[in-house]
């Protein structure tokens, strides 16, 4: 087929990434969606494999590929364990928008991004709408987590126990003009992240007092868009360089020395894809994403590493102090190597870390993946869920807002009483507790 | 192509969700670990029971199915590549650990249980299941009987085929074949469980495996020795060994191996070294003590520039990961990797390790050595692109050196990675006609319409 071919050398961009995978198949004992289903399918060298066959013009339809590509939890715990380097989830991410703008996308996936994703006011203010009437759809749960079920039997929410949305997101309370204040020493741009501002906006109103304690002056400028991983998860690659030139256009407003988020998805995302995914860019708009994606920082490496904390004085024994286990996000620790920092943070606060069997195993969500493949999700969800219940904590604590939801919908199924903690929450309650 | 009566069988046998057909999955079970040419099987099967299994090979028999028994597919000598009117057999959900005995020391297990995840449930039993092939994170029981896998500790505790107490398998018409037993002693019938280790799926298809346990050592001690020049340090080897010290590893790193490692991993190596020697004794602590001295006096005496040993664990796991890291580093500089594990009698290291250095300069390649060099067993490894057709023809010139030198030493094609499809046509250059044709009659006896992982091993 003449269209077939014309993939095949879309697919030939990848080549000299493709080949770099030797297929020794060490990929098999990290990947936690092999762990269940032990499909070559489903590990990164089975989807090279097929990439390569894409390549070689060896289907005649796009749409088996397709569809085993975009089952992946894009975590990278393959690409963290390669002996040979593959960059794994960049070679995925390219090619999901390949096939995806070779196939187009589906209707519904075209109007989020296109239409509300891509237009950030469009995108609060729908969110804004949503939140006032969820009450009628759910009902929360009187549980440690603060979670709700679904009221009205929804096939896409069937018996998930998710995060409602906040009633007042983080960016409602922020200036018209966007929040700066004054510091000594560097001063911080922070990129609040979806999941933070409309769902645990807790978290964005923690790293602010947690900064301002530690006399940072930092810069919040106000109509921030979506980092743009869910759009390039779904292979919109439009969409995604839409995000990424509104959210640079805004920050180059203003004077800062580090860009920090509390979301390890979006530190990674602005890390390590806007620079190598933005679709077709000037030589001028590369330099500005590589210098950009080296400013950036997750909020437990910049105040660990940058501005230096000091454990929270207390008089408590340790076995009197709070127990904590924490969760290593694949997007910080596989993909970004922080996973000693949060640990210093949590410490700092005045907690006991009990570290859980298997603390960077993947929770399962995966963004999408936990909407599409909700059965696999949960399954390594519930992994997770009885390591953290197996260290004896009364709170598991991660960095990252997507690793929040889907162990709330894990602890929040099995009626556990553990509550779950970004370590920016931990840390400024024991300022609160503390300070003099 | 199978016919579509004999998919719906077996369908039928392991539900439809355990049996795939699209050529989309066919194709990710076309290849494994070695550098050869994919093959598409027809069809591939998931069992999870015995009675599964008996019944799929009965089916196979009847009509001269081929088939191929995958279990991680991380062997790298051809030997899960399928035939393309055949089947594949996936062991994955036959991953069940039936039994580890404390009192009797032995472990039962089914052939998909993963090597890395027995040895820990064995260690949390303070017992040992020593066979550790670098692949052993993900490779399978059943693929480590079946290529008679080795690994870093063969030196001193020997391979896969020396714990193989006993098999149960399955044999080209579907019968159920018990051999060896759960004791330590066994004197009955043909030794069939020795025939069946290292038979890459050609014999029969393995259900249960009972494997020995022994004790884990007490103590332990690793240590890295610097050399200026390889011939010292393959000295070393030699002398290590005529001094009647048997190490529980004994690993050699070339100057090339060292400096890919060090920018890979940054650990601290000297990248000016010729050669490193990464050494473990282990057992009773007092004769811990006393080897760790002799080595260490020996390696001084052989030349070493410095020895030291490893003060705590972290120390230790720092020597390791150094060499685990070889692979890793040595792949991360070329898109294709050809590993290579031509073994030599230990005396002839140094021979092998010259050899070598020959070899690269002669076809102008890129050949980093490291590898199990107390054993004997080094791992040649060619950085090359396969798509560059005139050197990837001095690739395949240089392997067949490598082939010859170590059978003139009175070694072997393969220490550890099975014969497969990639050392067949070699393989009478080592044994002869005689010892071809007669294990080719072995197989036709066994296995008259020749079904069990056709072209492996004997050619045919
Ligand atoms: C990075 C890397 C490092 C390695 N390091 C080592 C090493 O140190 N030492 C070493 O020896 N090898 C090593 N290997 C090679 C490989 O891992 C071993 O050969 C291993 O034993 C293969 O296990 P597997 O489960 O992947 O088997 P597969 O590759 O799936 O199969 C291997 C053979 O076993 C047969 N087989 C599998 N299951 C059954 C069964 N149930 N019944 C009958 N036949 C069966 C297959 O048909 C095939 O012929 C390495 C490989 C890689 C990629």
């Amino acid at each position: 087929m003449a269209d077939m071919k014309e993939l095949a050398n879309l697919v030939k961009e990848l080549e000299d990434q493709l080949v770099t995978c030797i297929r020794c198949g060490m990929c098999q004992s990290v990947c936690p969606l092999f762990e269940q289903t032990r499909k070559e399918a489903d590990v990164a060298r089975g989807k090279l494999a097929l990439l390569t066959g894409l390549m070689e013009n060896m289907f005649t339809d796009p749409d088996g590929v397709n569809e085993r590509l975009n089952r992946c939890l894009l975590c990278g715990s393959c690409a963290a364990n390669c002996p040979s380097g593959v960059n794994v989830v960049e070679i995925f991410i390219k090619a999901r928008a390949i096939l995806a703008e070779y196939k187009g996308l589906s209707p519904a996936k075209k109007l989020i991004f296109r239409q509300l994703l891509a237009h950030p006011g469009r995108f609060d203010a729908l969110v804004d709408w949503a939140g006032r009437f969820q009450g009628l759809f759910a009902k929360p749960d009187a549980n440690a987590q603060g979670t709700s079920c679904a009221r009205l039997v929804s096939p896409l929410l069937s018996h998930r126990h998710f995060m409602p949305l906040s009633a007042s997101p983080f960016h409602k309370i922020l200036p018209e003009k966007g929040l700066i204040t004054t510091g000594s020493g560097p001063r911080v741009a922070i990129f609040t992240g979806c999941l933070i501002d409309k769902i645990f906006p807790g978290v964005a109103h923690a790293s602010l007092k947690v900064l301002s304690h530690h006399n940072v002056g930092v810069v919040i400028p106000p109509g921030q868009g979506c980092c743009g991983i869910p759009s390039l998860a779904s292979g919109d690659r439009d969409s995604f360089t839409r995000l990424v030139d509104h959210n640079l256009a805004l920050f180059e407003k203003y004077d800062f020395d580090v860009l920090v988020t509390a979301c390890a998805t979006c530190t990674s995302t602005i890390k390590k894809l806007w620079p190598s995914v933005y679709k077709n860019p000037s030589p001028g708009m590369q330099k500005k994403l590589t210098a950009l994606s080296e400013k950036t920082m997750d909020i437990n490496q910049f105040l660990v590493d940058q501005v230096g904390i000091e454990p929270i004085e207390t008089n408590l024994e340790d076995a009197e102090k709070e127990i904590v286990t924490y969760h290593d996000p694949c997007h910080l620790k596989k993909s970004l190597g922080v996973a000693d920092q949060p640990r210093q943070v949590i410490r700092a606060a005045g907690c006991r870390l009990a570290e859980m069997a298997g603390s960077d195993k993947c929770c399962g969500m995966g963004g999408s993946f936990n909407v599409y493949h909700y059965d696999l999700s949960s399954a390594i969800g519930i992994l997770k869920e009885h390591n953290i219940e197996a260290t004896g904590c009364t709170t598991v604590s991660t960095g990252c807002p997507a690793c929040m939801m889907q162990i709330s919908d894990m602890l929040g199924k099995a009626g556990s009483p553990i509550r779950v903690r970004h370590p920016m929450e931990l840390y400024a309650k024991s300022l609160e507790t503390h300070t003099p | 192509m199978i016919q579509k009566s004999i998919l719906e069988e077996l369908k039928k046998i392991v539900g439809p969700p355990h049996l795939l057909t699209q050529k989309e999955d066919m194709l990710t079970y076309s290849y494994d670990a070695a550098v050869l040419d994919p093959v598409m099987p027809a069809a591939a099967v998931i069992p999870e029971t015995k009675d599964q299994v008996g019944d799929i090979i009965a089916l196979c028999a009847e009509n001269h199915i081929p088939i191929t028994v995958r279990g991680s597919g991380t062997n790298l000598s051809g030997g899960t590549i399928p035939y393309a009117s055949g089947i594949v057999i996936l062991t994955g959900r036959m991953n069940k650990i039936i039994e580890i005995n404390e009192a009797d020391m032995y472990a039962v297990v089914e052939p998909g249980v993963v090597t890395a995840a027995l040895a820990a449930e064995v260690e949390k039993r303070g017992l040992f299941y020593p066979p550790d092939p670098g692949s052993m994170a993900v490779s399978t029981i059943g693929g480590n009987v079946a290529e008679n896998a080795g690994g870093l500790r063969g030196l001193k505790y020997g391979v896969t085929k020396d714990y193989v107490m006993g098999l149960r398998f399955f044999d080209s018409q579907g019968n159920y074949i018990k051999t060896g037993s759960k004791t330590v002693k066994c004197a009955t019938g043909y030794n069939i469980t020795g025939l069946m280790v290292g038979s890459e799926g050609t014999l029969g298809i393995l259900d249960q495996v009972i494997l020995k346990l022994i004790p884990a050592p007490k103590a332990r001690q690793a240590m890295v020795a610097v050399y200026d020049t390889i011939e010292q340090a393959s000295e070393t080897v030699a002398g290590i060994i005529s001094a009647r010290i048997v190490p529980a590893t004994l690993e050699i790193l070339d100057n090339f191996t060292i400096r890919a490692v060090e920018d890979f991993s940054k650990a601290g190596l000297p990248t000016d070294a010729a050669a490193l020697l990464l050494i473990e004794v282990d057992g009773h602590p007092a004769v811990v003590a006393e080897e760790a001295a002799q080595v260490k006096a020996l390696c001084l005496k052989m030349g070493a520039r410095t020895i030291d040993q490893a003060k705590d664990d972290a120390q230790r796991d720092k020597i390791w990961a150094a060499r685990r890291a070889a692979l890793s580093a040595l792949a991360q500089l070329k898109p294709t990797l050809v590993l290579e594990d031509a073994t030599v009698p230990r005396s002839r290291i140094p021979d092998m390790v010259r050899a070598l250095q020959r070899i690269g300069q002669k076809y102008r390649i890129d050949i980093g050595t490291f590898g199990h060099a107390g054993d004997g067993n080094l791992h040649p490894t060619i950085l090359t692109d396969r798509r560059n057709k005139e050197e990837f023809l001095r690739v395949e010139q240089a392997i067949e050196e490598i082939f010859d030198v170590a059978l003139s030493m009175g070694g072997t094609l393969s220490g550890e990675h099975g014969t497969g499809i990639a050392k067949a046509p070699f393989l009478e250059k080592e044994a002869g006609y005689s010892s071809i044709l007669f294990s080719r009659q072995l197989r036709a006896a066994l296995d008259p319409n020749n079904i069990l992982n056709p072209g492996k091993i004997t050619g045919v």
